[in-house]
């Protein structure tokens, strides 16, 4: 068992290579910069690869080829970068091109305020690339959770075979903080699925019977197909049939919103007894676990419900939420954009409250706990 | 006491983050908790420079420093910046380059950490770990022998002996 | 082109293509292929990567592996593919407005690397798949959907900007000498790092008739009446080559390829040292 202050972003990369990662492209980009500079020193001593290329979109262009080409792949970046990467995860969406994508938050819109935190990118990672798509994006809020969720990233990319974005924010990244491994960790790896039929007979994107996804064969396995970004048959070629793109686009999404089960996880506190629900995730899900503390200390009876899964929502807890509890508060450090999704679901059944900044600074508990009390003697 | 939070605060380069990353460090050798984190401004050099640490026997749920009870401030823009934010009967270590703050309410050790890396030491890079010296002096926050390990473990090899004379002359400050 | 090479490369169940009555593209493609098949390369070794356009739809015919991907980023894709999997003979299929316009970055950076990459640039002149708009090749004061009064842009020598930019094999051709097109392409293959083919193709229904350049006749003719060889291009006169542009190997070099270079890198740490 090795005990270690480990940095958020290190914790990343430790994840990504005990995951399997072999492949790494990106553009260095603050607060994710970490993430690259330790894939460039670590891959290569595994015999893997890491490529510097010329900007955001050609980082999340080649991470897809590296995946294509049968290895494990990951990039990491930041607001402006993520913005960048839109149409290209929506191509490895299309595709079903696993690998993972790592947004450290910043502040925004544009260039903001680079070195300060934000949760602003909660719904352009639901809906950043164009047209009716479904996506999975994971948010650690602890440098241990940020080992093990990228593990996780990985497992979803591969099982699902479907881009997975990682959600960390400056805070996260960025602190150091204790960390144990076990030695011998036998955490669950997931690798896609390769085809073992003759070459002739495998049909690159028809997914077998109880099977999620199609195998996926790596080029130069001797399974020549096609890859295209157009609405494709099972043969991978395009097809400009309504039917075809039917059934291509509602499997893209229900292979991600019919598996919820397994996709969706959370983290609960001091929920059992509760009358009031603060919701809150990654760096600020720590500010709301404080506040929960404080409240609980002064008699009033709150609990914390934290989503590890952002996307796909937590549909069916979020509507329990909202039937049991008097009121929610969603704690977010942005204008409220979780907020929608809550709002949305939990909202059918009870009030459902916000709270958020956007001037770079950090949410404290302090704040949670002044904010819930004013609400609660207005 | 169960909980530390400190802010070591001075310019980019001066290697307090560094300096933060070994106390945290020392501290989990302790068999404590610790999170250590920092505010930078996009400058590598000069400009302001913040490392924060928190050091617990309980869980760190929010991970920044919010009643700090001690800082150090090795210039006076640091000091000047983050004073107000110190706990009363907080700890201040500032460098005898900073002025005397108008403060009666916390314990001021206004020592030359500047001057004994740069001047006696003839090595302006080892500030962070003088100032660890004179930190572990006034409050035994984490154990020496982890310290020492820390410091010996994070510092650029052949630099050994250097960081070891560095912390004592850290210690040696406060009598 | 013989049956046996549509039989042999080309996904015949794919066919008929897309392409307008008079496009060039087909000549390229048919080029590209006799030069795999004259290299004599495995067809599951060979991955062929396209972008947005017309020429970009030629990786569906053909029975490789094969890669359709984003406006502009064949050349980003290809390059994950071929640090991923060095063994892949990796080749893009590009236009003119892909690699130089929207994907211009990808194209210098990858000649940069002197990746083993061979890229052909099917030149029309325009953006056809989108009706004609004007692109970086157009020549200056040629018209385009979107320059309804003339090109007042200068146009990319896209053969200097890709030496410039570290391409260890540069060459350009025409439709009409495809012999010679193909024999380019097929040095462009065997250079170990990347090659630069510039293949100058028609688009009569667009920049052509635009233009007023003619059928798709009259547009090969222009090319085979204005392409000059290289050697003879070096013993003109400049007065006489106003007008006019050199086709054929333009430039050869040997520099070090990328993805040895990261192998070696690999090995470095497997032996310890």
């Amino acid at each position: 068992m090795a005990i270690k202050l480990m940095q958020g972003n290190e914790a990343c990369v430790a994840g990504a290579l005990k995951a399997g990662m072999r492949f790494y492209a990106g553009y260095p980009i603050t607060p994710s910069t970490e993430i690259a500079e330790i894939s460039a020193e670590a891959l290569p001593k595994v015999g893997g690869k890491f490529i510097q290329m010329e900007d955001e979109i050609a980082g999340m262009a080649a991470t897809l080829g590296g995946s294509l080409a049968g290895l494990k792949s990951m990039t990491a970046t930041s607001g402006p970068g993520f913005s960048l990467k839109q149409e290209n995860i929506g191509y490895g969406i299309i595709t079903e091109t696993p690998c993972v994508i790592v947004n450290v938050q910043r502040s925004g819109p544009s260039t903001g305020l680079p070195t300060s935190p934000a949760q602003g990118d909660i719904l352009q990672a639901r809906w950043g690339t164009h047209g009716d798509h479904s996506i999975i994006a994971l948010y650690p809020s602890s440098v241990k959770e940020i080992y093990y969720t990228t593990i996780r990233a990985f497992n979803l990319a591969e099982k699902y075979r479907t881009p997975v974005i990682l959600l960390l924010d400056e805070i996260i990244g960025h602190m150091r903080e204790k960390i144990e491994i076990p030695e011998n960790d036998d955490v669950e790896i997931i690798d896609r699925k390769v085809p073992t039929c003759p070459p002739e007979e495998y049909k690159a994107f028809k997914v077998k019977e109880g099977d999620i996804v199609p195998e996926m064969a790596g080029f130069g396995t001797g399974y020549r197909y096609h890859v295209t970004g157009l609405v494709h048959d099972e043969t991978g070629f395009p097809s400009g049939n309504e039917l075809v793109a039917d059934k291509l686009l509602n499997r893209l999404i229900d292979k991600i919103e019919n598996n919820k089960d397994d996709i969706v996880t959370y983290d609960e506190y001091m929920l059992q007894d509760a009358e009031y629900a603060i919701i809150s995730f990654g760096a600020i899900a720590r500010s709301a676990k404080a506040a929960v503390d404080h409240l609980r200390e002064e008699g009033i009876k709150v609990g914390l419900f934290r989503p590890i899964t952002i996307w796909p929502s937590p549909d069916k807890q979020l509507l329990e939420l909202g039937k049991k509890m008097k009121k929610i508060y969603v704690i977010e450090m942005n204008a409220g954009q979780y907020f929608l999704e809550v709002d949305r679901l939990a909202g059918k059944h009870t009030t459902v409250e916000k709270y958020g900044k956007i001037n770079g600074e950090i949410i404290t508990p302090e704040d949670i706990v002044s904010f819930v009390k004013e609400d609660q003697n207005a | 006491m169960d909980r530390w939070e400190l802010r070591l605060s001075g310019s980019g380069g001066q290697g307090l983050i560094t300096g933060g990353i070994i106390l945290a460090e020392a501290a989990l050798m302790d068999g404590k908790n610790a999170i250590q984190s920092q505010s930078y401004g996009p400058e590598a050099r000069g400009g302001a420079s913040k490392a924060e640490v928190i050091i617990s026997n309980d869980e760190i749920t929010f991970p920044k420093v919010e009643n700090c009870n001690l800082l150090l401030s090795l210039t006076q823009l640091s000091c000047d910046k983050y004073i107000k934010e110190l706990n009363p009967e907080g700890i201040l270590i500032i460098d005898s380059s900073v002025e005397m703050p108008e403060r009666d309410d916390i314990k001021v050790y206004r020592i030359p950490i500047l001057e004994t890396a740069e001047e006696k030491m003839k090595k302006p890079m080892v500030a962070n770990i003088v100032a660890l010296g004179a930190i572990f002096k006034i409050t035994e926050i984490v154990s020496e022998e982890s310290l020492k390990k820390a410091i010996l473990a994070r510092v650029p090899k052949g630099t050994e002996e250097l960081n070891r004379t560095a912390f004592k002359e850290g210690c040696d400050l406060i009598k | 082109m013989p049956s046996g090479l549509v039989n042999q490369y080309f996904r015949t169940q794919n066919l008929a293509h897309i392409w307008c009555p008079g496009c060039g593209n087909g000549i390229v493609t048919r080029a590209l292929v006799k030069a795999i098949d004259a290299l004599g390369l495995d067809k599951d070794d060979v991955c062929v990567v396209s972008g947005i356009g017309c020429s970009s739809r030629a990786p569906g015919y053909l029975d490789f592996n094969t890669l359709h991907t984003t406006h502009g980023r064949a050349l980003a894709f290809a390059t994950g593919v071929k640090l991923a999997n060095p063994k892949l003979n990796v080749i893009v299929v590009t236009g003119d407005g892909d690699s130089s316009a929207i994907g211009g970055n990808h194209l210098i950076h990858a000649a940069r690397r002197n990746i083993d990459i061979t890229t052909i640039v099917f030149n029309n002149n325009t953006y056809g798949m989108t009706g004609g708009q004007y692109s970086p090749t157009t020549p200056t004061g040629d018209k385009g959907t979107t320059a309804p009064y003339g090109n007042i842009d200068a146009a990319f020598d896209l053969c200097n900007l890709a030496q410039a930019a570290g391409a260890s094999y540069v060459a350009r051709g025409t439709i009409y000498a495809a012999n010679q097109l193909e024999k380019n392409i097929i040095d462009g293959i065997k250079n170990k790092g990347f090659s630069f083919i510039e293949a100058m193709t028609t688009c009569p229904t667009y920049y052509g008739r635009k233009n007023k350049k003619g059928n798709a006749v009259d547009m090969v003719t222009y090319l085979k009446e204005h392409a000059i060889n290289k050697i003879a291009w070096e013993k003109l006169p400049e007065e006489k080559k106003v007008g006019k542009f050199v086709i054929g190997e333009l430039y050869s070099s040997t520099r070090p390829e990328y993805t040895e270079q990261y192998d070696r890198l690999i090995d470095s740490f497997k032996k310890g040292v």
